[in-house]
């Protein structure tokens, strides 16, 4: 539906529906802090800013906003070309075709938090440099920088 | 191959899987047939959406290892780790091409890959 739909406005809206719905699948798989992190950054945050941009960026009519180009048939071709190597791969992989051992930790949250501060310390802090780096990128990038004499 | 590889479909991790590369191969369908901008941003979303469903479905399935950290023994979630970083530098990218999005549509008033041509000459 994402990829389908001629309007990119609904495109944008079933683009949160997937996202939550990654988040259930995180819920399945006993990862509750991603599952609040999928629901609240992307559906919340991402899927939003899409929607202002689309706002923002968008002329003419909207029923034919999302047109596909010249070359669709092609890449169709190659992703059902990807889709049915990485199904081969996964259904003849006979280490993969194990059943989840019953989870007997609690909320995920703890571990996470002990491991980002603990191990990956460094990787962290470099994340939030960058995140600070992209916010203010993106800020001149869309405000513009005056030029200094 | 023989019907004995579909037998075992309750939900595994082989079903995690074929989620996740369906939902990497539609945004692959959609980088390459979109013509918007913001569409081919949001098929890169919903890629980074995939790899990140494989990582926790590999933590969850294989990774089953216990760590020990200050006397409270927990799983080792290095694949949830993995997964936060992707969606935190996703958040960059969304922001910084986002950005990018609306300074060129200032610029050429239109979003749609096929007219941008300042690379060729």
């Amino acid at each position: 539906m994402v990829v389908t739909s001629k309007n990119i406005m609904h495109s944008a809206l079933y683009l949160a529906l997937s996202f939550a719905g990654v988040a259930v699948l995180y819920v399945l798989m006993n990862a509750d802090y991603l599952a609040a992190v999928q629901l609240l950054i992307y559906t919340g945050g991402i899927a939003i800013m899409v929607v202002f941009a689309i706002m923002l960026t968008l002329r003419g009519e909207v029923c034919d906003s999302n047109p596909e180009n010249g070359v669709w048939g092609w890449g169709a071709i190659i992703a059902a070309l990807m889709f049915v190597m990485i199904a081969l791969v996964i259904f003849t992989n006979a280490d993969w075709r194990v059943l989840a051992a019953p989870w007997t930790s609690g909320g995920s949250a703890e571990a996470i938090s002990l491991l980002l501060l603990s191990k990956f310390m460094i990787p962290f802090e470099a994340a939030a440099i960058l995140l600070t780096m992209a916010l203010v990128g993106a800020v001149v990038l869309a405000k513009g920088v005056k030029v200094s004499k | 191959m023989t019907l004995s590889y579909f037998s075992n479909l309750s939900v595994g991790l082989t079903s995690y899987l074929l989620v996740a590369a369906m939902l990497f191969c539609l945004g692959l369908y959609g980088v390459f047939a979109k013509k918007n901008m913001i569409a081919i941003l949001m098929s890169i979303e919903l890629m980074l959406n995939a790899v990140n469903i494989n990582f926790v479905a590999f933590n969850r399935f294989v990774w089953n290892q216990t760590i020990d950290i200050k006397s409270i023994i927990t799983y080792d979630l290095t694949g949830h780790v993995a997964a936060l970083f992707i969606i935190i530098v996703a958040a960059c990218e969304v922001a910084v091409g986002l950005a990018l999005i609306i300074t060129v549509y200032r610029n050429r008033k239109t979003t749609n890959v096929d007219e941008f041509n300042w690379l060729k000459w």
